[in-house]
This record gives C-alpha cells, sequence and structure tokens, in this order.
C-alpha cells in the first residue's frame, strides 16, 4: 500500500485539494472529469514507480469553486499559480479527459514547467463544421448511449450510486455540475485552443481508446496532429478512459514515454 | 379570488406516445401538420377570447421543441389577445428570461403588450423547467441568478424615465438601456415568480412584492411554500396587490360522469413524457437534490402522477373536477388547506379535450362556479415571524 496525503493549497484564495500518492519520480496528474482515477487500480500501480501529484479542479472533489470561474481557460491559470506554489520542475505531466484538455490549455501558456506531456482523449479543440459532431453530446444522449460510447466494456463504467456514502455522492453531484458550469457552450471545447496547439515545445504524446465512441480515434489523431511533433497511440480494447479499462497497456505506453 | 383560464396549446395528434421517446426536446416536426396545427392555434385563441367574455382572464406560457405545448413564444399570443380581448387581465407566466439571454428585448415586448392592452398585463418570469436548457442551450447551472439579474434589469429599464444607463452585471452587458414605450402600469406591471420548493427563493419573490405560482403540487406542498410567502410578507410588510397563485387540471361539468371524462382527458398532459437526461441537466437543482436523484430518491412529479390515479389526484387538489358546486367546494378546500391563495390559475384544456368541451367548463366555471369562490379574502401576512 502507498502511502497518501492530501493537501489544502491556497492559490489567491482559492483553496484547492492536492492529493498525492507513491514514492518515486513525481508525475503530475490531471483527473478526469469524474475523478475516477483515485479509486482504481491503475493509480495504485503507478504509485508504485512515481509520487503522484494529484489536485482536484476547482469545483471538483474537495476544491473550492469562486463564481468568476467560467472556463477552462480560467482554469488553467490558477494551476499555472498551484504549479509555481508546489515548486514543480522539469515534471512530466498526465492529463485525462477534461484534465487532458487542462493541461492542454495550461500547456499552450507555459509550458516550461514541464518535461513531457500526455495527453489522454483530451476535450478542448473542435476540428469539423457546424454540423459535425466531433465529440458526442453526452448531455443530449440517452445516459445508456454515453456509458456505451465512453467504455469498451460498458460494465465497468457502471457505478452502484446508491451504496455510496453520502460525502462521495456530494463530490459526485458537484463534479457533474461544475463540469456542465465550465464546459456546457461551447461544448466541451475552446474555440481559441486549436490556435494555440503551436505554442506546445515540449515532447508531447496523445492516447486514445481505440474504442473511445465519445471521440474516435481518426479525431484524436487529427488533434494530436496540431501540436508540433506529438505522437500518436492507441490503447487496444479501451474506450474513453484507456487507462482504466486497459491499465497494464495503457501504462506501458506512459512509461515508454515517460519513463 | 381571480380567476385564470390556461391551455398550452398542445398538439396531440401524435403516433400512438408509447413509440415515441421523447414528446419533449427531440420529437421530429414530421409529426406536426401544419393544416391541423393552424386551426388548433386559433382554436386556442377563440377560447382565450370566450374566456374574456366570460369574465375570466387569461393566462398564457411558452415552451420549446415540444407537442405538449405550440405556443412557442407567449409574447406573440398575448400581442394578438391585447388588442382582441377586452377585461381580461393577460398573465405570461412566464418569459423565460433566464433562458433568453436578453432581458432588455423582453422589456420592450412587455411594455408594449402593456400599453396596447392598456394596462392588462401581468409579467411573469421563469427561470424555465430543466428541458427547456436544451432547448435553449443555455449553462443549466445558475438559471436562478440569471433569473434575478434579468428581472432586476427589466425593472431598472422599466421605471427609468431619465435616459440611458448601461448595465453590466454577472450575465448580461447592455450599453444604453433606454426602453421605449415605458410601461402603461405604473410603476411597472406586477411581476410573478413561478418556483417549487426553494422557500428562500419565495421569500425573495414576496419581500419584492411580486406574486408566487405554483404548479400541479399535492396540498401539503403547496401550504408550506405559501407559508414561505406569507412569513416573509411579515418581515418586509404586505405588497399591494402581490399574492399567491396555483395551477391545478381543472374541468366543471353538469354531472360527475360527463366531469370525470373531461378530467380523464385533460390528464393526457401528466402522461407526458421526457427522456431521462432532460429531465434534470446537469446542475440545474442543487448539489443537495442531486444527492438524493443519486441516492435514487428522486422521482419526478410525472412518475409519482403516472402510479396514482384519479381519485388521488383530486385528493391532492392537483386535479379538480365535478358539478359546479363540488368544483367550488373543491377550490375552497384546497384554498383552506394551504392557508389561502389570490389566483386560481385552471388548466381547462389540455391533449384531446375539444372545444364544445372546454367551452362548456368554462362557462359552467364561470357562471356557477366563479361567484361561489371571487370573494375568499386575499392573502394575508403571517401573524407571526416564521422561526
Amino acid at each position: 500500500m502507498s502511502s497518501e496525503r492530501s493537501d489544502r493549497v491556497s492559490i489567491n484564495g482559492i483553496a484547492l485539494e492536492v492529493r498525492r500518492r507513491g514514492k518515486g519520480s513525481p508525475l503530475l496528474v490531471l483527473c478526469g472529469e469524474e475523478e475516477l482515477e483515485f479509486d482504481s487500480p491503475w493509480l495504485s500501480d503507478l504509485a508504485q514507480k512515481h509520487e503522484l501529484i494529484l489536485p482536484s479542479a476547482p469545483g471538483f472533489g474537495q476544491s473550492e469553486r469562486p463564481d468568476w470561474i467560467s472556463n477552462v481557460d480560467d482554469l488553467s491559470y490558477i494551476y499555472l499559480d498551484l504549479v509555481e506554489k508546489l515548486g514543480l520542475k522539469a515534471v512530466p505531466v498526465v492529463g485525462f479527459s477534461f484534465g487532458g484538455w487542462l493541461a492542454t490549455e495550461i500547456a499552450v501558456k507555459d509550458d516550461s514547467f514541464i518535461s513531457k506531456l500526455v495527453l489522454v482523449a483530451p476535450y478542448g479543440v473542435k476540428l469539423g463544421g457546424p454540423l459535425e459532431r466531433d465529440i458526442a453530446d453526452i448531455w443530449a444522449l440517452p445516459p445508456a448511449d454515453v456509458l456505451k460510447r465512453k467504455w469498451h466494456d460498458p460494465d465497468k463504467g457502471k457505478r452502484d450510486f446508491p451504496s455510496l456514502p453520502e460525502e462521495t455522492l456530494r463530490v459526485v453531484a458537484r463534479n457533474v455540475e461544475s463540469l456542465a458550469r465550465f464546459c456546457w457552450d461551447p461544448y466541451m471545447h475552446n474555440p481559441r485552443l486549436r490556435h494555440r496547439l503551436h505554442r506546445i515545445k515540449v515532447p508531447t504524446l496523445v492516447v486514445w481508446g481505440d474504442k473511445d465512441g465519445i471521440m474516435t480515434p481518426a479525431f484524436g489523431k487529427s488533434y494530436a496532429g496540431l501540436i508540433p511533433g506529438a505522437h500518436f497511440k492507441t490503447v487496444a480494447d479501451a474506450g474513453h478512459y484507456p487507462h482504466l479499462e486497459q491499465p497494464a497497456a495503457f501504462n506501458a505506453v506512459l512509461e515508454a514515454f515517460i519513463g | 379570488m381571480q380567476a385564470w383560464h390556461f391551455t398550452e396549446m398542445p398538439y396531440p395528434h401524435l403516433p400512438p406516445l408509447d413509440d415515441i421517446p421523447s414528446i419533449r426536446v427531440t420529437i421530429p416536426s414530421k409529426h406536426y401538420d401544419p393544416k391541423i396545427g393552424s386551426d388548433l392555434y386559433n382554436r386556442y385563441l377563440d377560447e382565450h377570447l370566450i374566456a374574456d367574455e366570460l369574465g375570466l382572464n387569461i393566462m398564457l406560457n411558452e415552451h420549446h421543441q415540444t407537442a405538449t405545448c405550440l405556443d412557442a413564444a407567449a409574447p406573440l399570443m398575448a400581442a394578438i389577445l391585447a388588442r382582441q380581448t377586452k377585461k381580461a387581465r393577460i398573465c405570461i407566466l412566464g418569459n423565460p428570461i433566464a433562458n433568453r439571454g436578453d432581458p432588455i428585448r423582453i422589456a420592450e415586448e412587455m411594455a408594449v403588450i402593456d400599453n396596447i392592452s392598456r394596462g392588462r398585463l401581468d409579467c411573469g418570469f421563469v427561470r424555465g423547467v430543466p428541458y427547456e436548457i436544451f432547448a435553449a442551450n443555455t449553462n443549466p447551472t445558475q438559471t436562478l441568478e440569471r433569473l434575478w439579474e434579468g428581472v432586476d434589469l427589466v425593472t431598472k429599464a422599466w421605471t427609468t424615465h431619465d435616459g440611458p444607463f448601461n448595465f453590466e452585471g454577472r450575465f448580461v452587458h447592455r450599453r444604453n438601456v433606454n426602453v421605449w414605450p415605458r410601461p402603461y402600469q405604473q410603476p411597472h406591471p406586477m411581476i410573478w415568480i413561478t418556483g417549487s420548493s426553494d422557500y428562500e427563493n419565495i421569500k425573495k419573490v414576496a419581500g419584492r412584492g411580486y406574486v408566487f405560482a405554483t404548479f400541479l403540487q399535492p396540498h401539503d406542498k403547496v401550504k408550506l411554500m405559501f407559508e414561505a410567502y406569507r412569513s416573509a410578507m411579515v418581515e418586509r410588510g404586505l405588497p399591494n396587490g402581490a399574492g399567491t397563485a396555483f395551477m391545478p387540471l381543472v374541468y366543471t361539468a353538469d354531472n360527475e360522469t360527463e366531469a370525470e371524462r373531461g378530467a380523464k382527458e385533460l390528464c393526457w398532459y401528466l402522461q407526458a413524457k421526457t427522456s431521462p437526461q432532460f429531465r434534470n441537466p446537469p446542475g440545474y437543482v442543487g448539489i443537495d437534490l442531486n444527492v438524493k436523484a443519486l441516492q435514487g430518491a428522486f422521482s419526478g412529479r410525472t412518475d409519482a402522477v403516472r402510479a396514482k390515479g384519479m381519485e388521488y389526484l383530486r385528493d391532492q387538489g392537483i386535479l379538480v373536477y365535478g358539478t359546479p358546486d363540488s368544483v367550488a367546494k373543491q377550490v375552497k378546500q384546497f384554498y383552506d388547506r394551504v392557508g389561502g391563495f389570490d389566483h386560481l390559475l385552471m388548466m381547462q384544456q389540455a391533449g384531446f379535450l375539444d372545444h364544445k368541451s372546454v367551452v362548456s367548463s368554462m362557462t359552467l366555471f364561470a357562471k356557477e362556479v366563479y361567484p361561489q369562490i371571487k370573494d375568499l379574502p386575499r392573502t394575508k401576512p403571517a401573524k407571526e415571524k416564521a422561526a
């Protein structure tokens, strides 16, 4: 069992929850919008080799969400302050889904603290025209359909909410609310972001589940193509969360890149 | 007690409802036949004209992307009726100000209607029911905050008569606000706000002297809402002309058998189903309610109602039907149970309920029920400050 601690870090008056887990070389992890990572075997495996730094974004986990924060662009500036406060230097960064978008928004502004950047099925850009759905509408599709699109094996995505403690459910409900607050419109992207991707200078790997039904691997490859020199890899038999569905295969890809 | 005639202006001529995943948001417009629809629009407007002749007031609402409500723009219907009716007050309940995004345009529309009707407009504002979020594509969080910012901007615009002001709020920025015409009623038309179990918000409505309205809720819940309203009136004084409003489905007939038939037709409205993802958009309700939803406690009004019969609905005051004396008795019973209220908003048409039946029910209500309830005392402030 790897050690875990949770700190409250104040950034310009906003208290953020920052978990730390494991021992080894530091790795900054920006979780997905559901923060499913915390209880996953994937994270425990990774903590064997790395000191994982796991902040919760404002509005997620126990982190505060002041009213003025409206979008992921706003969040990225808070993270730049956080990185400075934590004194992170030459650290690899991995971000998943919403966290991948956040990592991208951070990197286009300042990637000087990042040694290597790993973006896993990140939201954040739209490439097609007004009538093209690059990103499946998770809020307008029937929930069962969303589950199938998100998971190669939908059973893995099912959660028995009534069995969870109320405290956990409060976090779940707040995460859902915060995602909607920041990402409703424009839906899951920042129209400016694609025009900033050229600013990313650090080695970058984009990873996609080959069965991702939220955003196709083909879309992911095009997204990666806008980041100078970025590599693109798929993980077999995985949906939108390849690290959670195929932890071993995913970690192999991750370690090969950052190791 | 003021009585108001209301229909959502439904388009019920659809394939079997079991074959349609959702009657709202996603229902394709291929199911709408313009020939039938245009007749319906004119018929529903005719019924409002009859309400006017019968001495009833008129309530209008709007919804979007739904066969349950062909009135996609309440100000248009209100504008027609402002010109075509003579005496009735016309209440839009309400303008979805949190979704429309341009409060000043609403202020202008309402001021025009108030002038054409020579001061017969009551102006409701709503934050919009959950599924409306998808048609408007407004952020599902902070709907209440957007509602109040919009209402405050509208009232400021209506009551500013010395030239333009700029407004830079949390959600709306406008330059050179200078609404023409000013409203006919001074300082402005009565404002109505809808709600359900958010008591703090109800107190805010009362404190500002606005009417609070709630729809199709059981009497015990309505009592708590109206108590919250009355308690705030104590704290902040009795606002002139404000009060409380409740909407049940209402069908009045000569005999119980016919009343039951009409009431059954009205229940079409309660059967209308919406896909689950549209019922509770993310962050539309607060964390506490969403925790309960995750725990499985949440069941929508429609589901609860579907499972229970007409007798239950009648006992709760949600469905009022019977002979004129019976309807009067039911309204009075509800009045007593909730501690009094001021406006009876009657959905007297829904689903396939035909013109002849609706007119018959409205007429009986106006002639034989209304006189029995008209003089029920208005809402009074609570005697003691609520705990």
